[in-house]
């Protein structure tokens, strides 16, 4: 029992922070809030299925042409409509919102969903691990995880583009003053965090069906797990994924699954009155932005 | 050389003359500040006379924009404090699960059920809100947007409340004069009420203050958390209120309460109609609703059609059909040759 | 002798690996001009963030007429009669001047001195502004506070505190970005305030003036007290010398 909710739990924790990784580096980067996170997931999704099934392409074309749309479409929402909106906050956030419920909801209106929507496995069948069975594409998703942070590490620390984003991140008057362009950083941002999000739909979303609905819970579980761990910060990305993947599996196992919900409401609760910032948040409070 | 031309905007002559007490001399003058304020309040109130003869789908699309209008409302006022709600939803369904728990589980009538929804549900949403008070805006925005889809959730996993079926066969409400009386005078109450706080009083100072930049505010000495926690509950009122009187109207509550149309609409009609003016919201409300009633032939297609402009209105008009209308009627431009010739 | 007014002990702040305010004591006593100095970076602002509740310090305590008010927020400190003013200006730049006064009038702490309700107000921040020297019948009090020049800002932020009806007036850098005729008429206008017994720390970099304003001056480096004394014994203190100017002067 005891090692099977181990397992689970570390399977569920990073199935979550795989799912919250885009959205959090958006943020850390350029400071966008994308609300519109759960539609990408979602468009990926569809685009991937509509490129294997309408189009007949091979999986792995169809995967890599889907990110790199998916990358596009980030960059145009940026481009089209938070450029005249930078530094506005809350019009940015009311602007991504309603392209993300707009794209969303284009997607129900065109009949997207019956259960006919799905993808398919990267690897069938499945193996144990210390005595618990697990099915391959879950630890392909482990693996695929780790694969994604190491390259994230290193893409920040060695390319051009990598260390602009974690200089626009840490201070963005300085980061100005050597020439980088904070438009173009934002919107690459927008398009890193985008293509991060369509890895996380190609790898996640062959467990389940995809769903309209399943846009918002992402954007739900993305917003949550932010908070807990910090708008900004990926290692409290990883943090709070761990913490709330291991409690959503022990109430899941010793409570109802029904009661899952509950476990994000009250660990964002706790959080925003125990340390609003997150665990690993750097922005206080209100009063000590001096 | 040909002559450049710039444009200018100049008040127009009544306007000038309307600017103090000579407002009294003339009925033109009169009427031209009474007539923009007093024409939409009195269609308002004789519309309900009409009804025999308007038929059933003007009643319902009036009513439907009045409750959108108050949940208009009750956004503006938020944003005039700095904090963006992104789920009105959130506000409406509180109130309209509690008059229909009170309801179907008690008994209690509509005139019950209504005014504690108000007053309870504004309350409930306000303790709920409260930790994100104290922190950069986008909590807040967050945290409304979150919580309708999280009580959505929560109600269909443990089935309380009517779970996905809802609680029905709820009472209507006593008869047609309140069904259709009731959200006008409600919206027209709010309005004004909310009007006059924000702009006439040192109260609304205050708050467009806090708006403005609450740091300083806060070095005035004044709490401004108590204040934008007033501000949330005084501004949840008209919110829970419409999600109260809907479910007395429709005689049913479910989960469709907290669906995302009650969020994005009062949000485009705030944001079409003018952010910060209290009835530009309400004009958006009378403007958007009807046109979204008429397009139900296309079904959630309409959600997505508004949600996508109201992304572009944002990005293109973000001052709202009422800033312009008003700047329009108050003021007339004329291109002014640039630079003065000989003689003058 | 009584208790001093303000009362500072062992006051420290660090940032990250940046130390702010490195273990600052200083009293201060009811009437007393304190001026605070330093070069860029040794931590004045802060300190005085330190001592308003902007910033919650690390360790150290802050006394305000013989009352712990270390941590306390900053709204609490206002209402308990301390005002500051900020070196970026923060007026509330979508209200005219008059109406940005509204606010501190309406703290909990103006009530209680005085009373009033609306429509008074007005009146009470008209007369401020004359105070500061803000022209009384003209358009400029009516003006919004996005379009007024930067002296006037400045002036508007001391008006801001004088509504308070404080006891305790901490001005961050009020000269600069001021002409010389505008540094003379606000010198007026403190030595004003002083007469109606209000306590005053100005942070300053315009030495000469503000040596003109003050009794007693203390010198911050790199976050700590360097020096603390008459204007006359800091001009030839020699760490202060060395800390503006660098070691190799002399």
């Amino acid at each position: 029992m005891l090692t099977s909710i181990l397992v689970y739990g570390l399977i569920n924790s990073v199935i979550l922070a795989l799912i919250t990784l885009g959205f959090t580096l958006t943020f850390g980067i350029s400071g966008v809030a994308n609300f519109a996170y759960g539609a990408f997931y979602i468009f990926a999704g569809y685009l991937t299925w509509t490129l294997l099934n309408q189009l007949g392409l091979p999986y792995f074309l169809a995967a890599t042409l889907s990110v790199i749309i998916t990358a596009f479409l980030g960059f145009s929402m940026y481009w089209i409509f938070l450029m005249r909106l930078r530094g506005l906050v809350l019009s940015e956030v009311i602007a991504t919102f309603a392209v993300g419920v707009a794209i969303l909801e284009l997607f129900r209106w065109a009949g997207f969903v019956t259960y006919e929507f799905s993808l398919p496995y990267l690897v069938k069948g499945s193996v144990e691990v210390a005595g618990v069975v697990v099915d391959l594409q879950r630890l392909t998703i482990v693996a695929i995880t780790a694969a994604l942070l190491l390259f994230i590490w290193l893409f920040t620390r060695h390319t051009k583009i990598g260390l602009s984003f974690r200089g626009i991140a840490q201070e963005e008057y300085t980061a100005l003053c050597f020439g980088i362009n904070p438009d173009r950083t934002a919107a690459l941002s927008l398009a890193f965090g985008s293509a991060i999000a369509a890895v996380a739909a190609i790898a996640v979303l062959p467990l389940g069906v995809i769903s309209v609905n399943t846009g918002y819970d992402v954007l739900l579980i993305a917003l949550a797990i932010a908070v807990i761990g910090g708008l900004e910060s990926i290692t409290g990305t990883i943090i709070a994924s761990f913490i709330l993947g291991y409690a959503q599996i022990i109430t899941a196992t010793y409570l109802s699954p029904g009661w899952m919900i509950l476990v994000y409401l009250a660990a964002i609760l706790i959080v925003l009155i125990v340390k609003p910032s997150g665990l690993f948040g750097k922005f206080k409070e209100l009063e000590e932005r001096v | 050389m040909a002559v450049k031309y710039r444009k200018e905007r100049i008040d127009r002559g009544i306007k000038a003359r309307c600017d103090d007490i000579f407002a009294l001399t003339s009925h033109r003058e009169m009427l031209y500040l009474l007539l923009p304020r007093a024409l939409p309040v009195a269609l308002l109130l004789i519309f309900p006379l009409l009804q025999g003869v308007v038929g059933l789908y003007w009643e319902r699309v009036v009513t439907f924009s009045c409750v959108i209008g108050l949940l208009a409302l009750s956004w503006d006022l938020m944003a005039a404090v700095g904090l963006i709600s992104l789920g009105q939803a959130f506000f409406f369904g509180v109130g309209a699960y509690i008059a229909g728990a009170l309801n179907y589980y008690f008994g209690l009538p509509p005139i019950v059920t209504i005014p504690t929804a108000t007053l309870a549900g504004a309350l409930i949403c306000t303790l709920l809100l409260l930790p994100t008070l104290r922190l950069r805006g986008i909590y807040f925005a967050l945290f409304t947007l979150v919580l309708p889809l999280f009580f959505m959730r929560i109600i269909e996993a443990t089935k309380i409340l009517g779970g996905t079926v809802g609680l029905s066969s709820l009472s209507p409400l006593p008869n047609v004069w309140v069904e259709l009386y009731v959200p006008i005078i409600a919206l027209l109450v709010f309005l004004f009420a909310y009007r006059r706080l924000l702009f006439a009083t040192d109260y609304g100072t205050i708050l467009m203050g806090i708006r403005d930049n609450d740091r300083a505010v806060m070095a005035g000495g004044i709490n401004i958390y108590w204040y934008k926690a007033q501000i949330v509950f005084i501004a949840s009122l008209p919110a829970t209120f419409a999600g109260a009187f809907l479910t007395h109207y429709y005689q049913f509550v479910g989960m469709p309460a907290f669906a995302l149309d009650y969020s994005i609409l009062p949000l485009a009609c705030a944001v079409v109609g003018g952010i910060g003016t209290l009835a530009g919201p309400v004009l958006g409300a009378f403007i958007l609703v009807p046109i979204f009633e008429a397009l139900r032939a296309f079904g959630t297609l309409r959600v997505a059609m508004y949600s996508l402009a109201l992304a572009i209105f944002v990005v293109t008009l973000p001052e709202g059909v009422f800033h312009y209308l008003r700047r329009k009627y108050h003021q007339f431009e004329r291109l002014v040759p640039i630079g003065v010739e000989e003689g003058g | 002798m009584s208790e001093p007014l303000l009362k500072v002990a062992s006051l420290s702040k660090r940032f990250g690996g940046v130390v702010a305010v490195d273990n600052v004591s200083f009293e201060l006593e009811k009437g007393g001009a304190l001026g605070i100095i330093g070069p860029n970076g040794s931590g004045k602002t802060t300190l005085v963030n330190l001592i308003t509740g902007y910033v919650k310090p690390d360790s150290g305590k802050v006394f305000f007429k013989g009352r712990d008010i270390t941590g306390l927020m900053p709204y609490q400190v206002a209402n308990l009669g301390i005002a500051r003013t900020f070196q970026l200006v923060r007026p509330l730049y979508s209200l005219p001047a008059f109406k940005n006064l509204i606010i501190p009038l309406c703290s909990p702490r103006v009530k209680k001195l005085r009373g009033g309700r609306y429509g008074d107000r007005d009146a009470v921040a008209l007369d401020l502004l004359e105070d500061v020297g803000f022209e009384r019948d003209s358009p400029v009090p009516y003006k919004l506070a996005s379009s007024l020049p930067h002296g006037y800002l400045k002036r508007l932020e001391l008006a801001r505190c004088l509504a308070l009806r404080p006891e305790l007036i901490i001005i961050d850098e009020l000269f600069s970005g001021m002409s010389m005729s505008e540094i003379a008429s606000t010198i007026s206008i403190i030595e004003k305030i002083r007469e109606e017994g209000v306590t005053l720390i100005m942070i300053e970099h315009r030495l000469r003036e503000l040596f003109k304003v003050v009794d007693r001056v203390i010198v911050l480096n790199f976050g700590r007290k360097i020096a603390e004394g008459t204007p006359q014994e800091i001009v030839e203190n020699e760490e202060v010398k060395k800390a503006y100017l660098g070691a190799e002067v002399i």
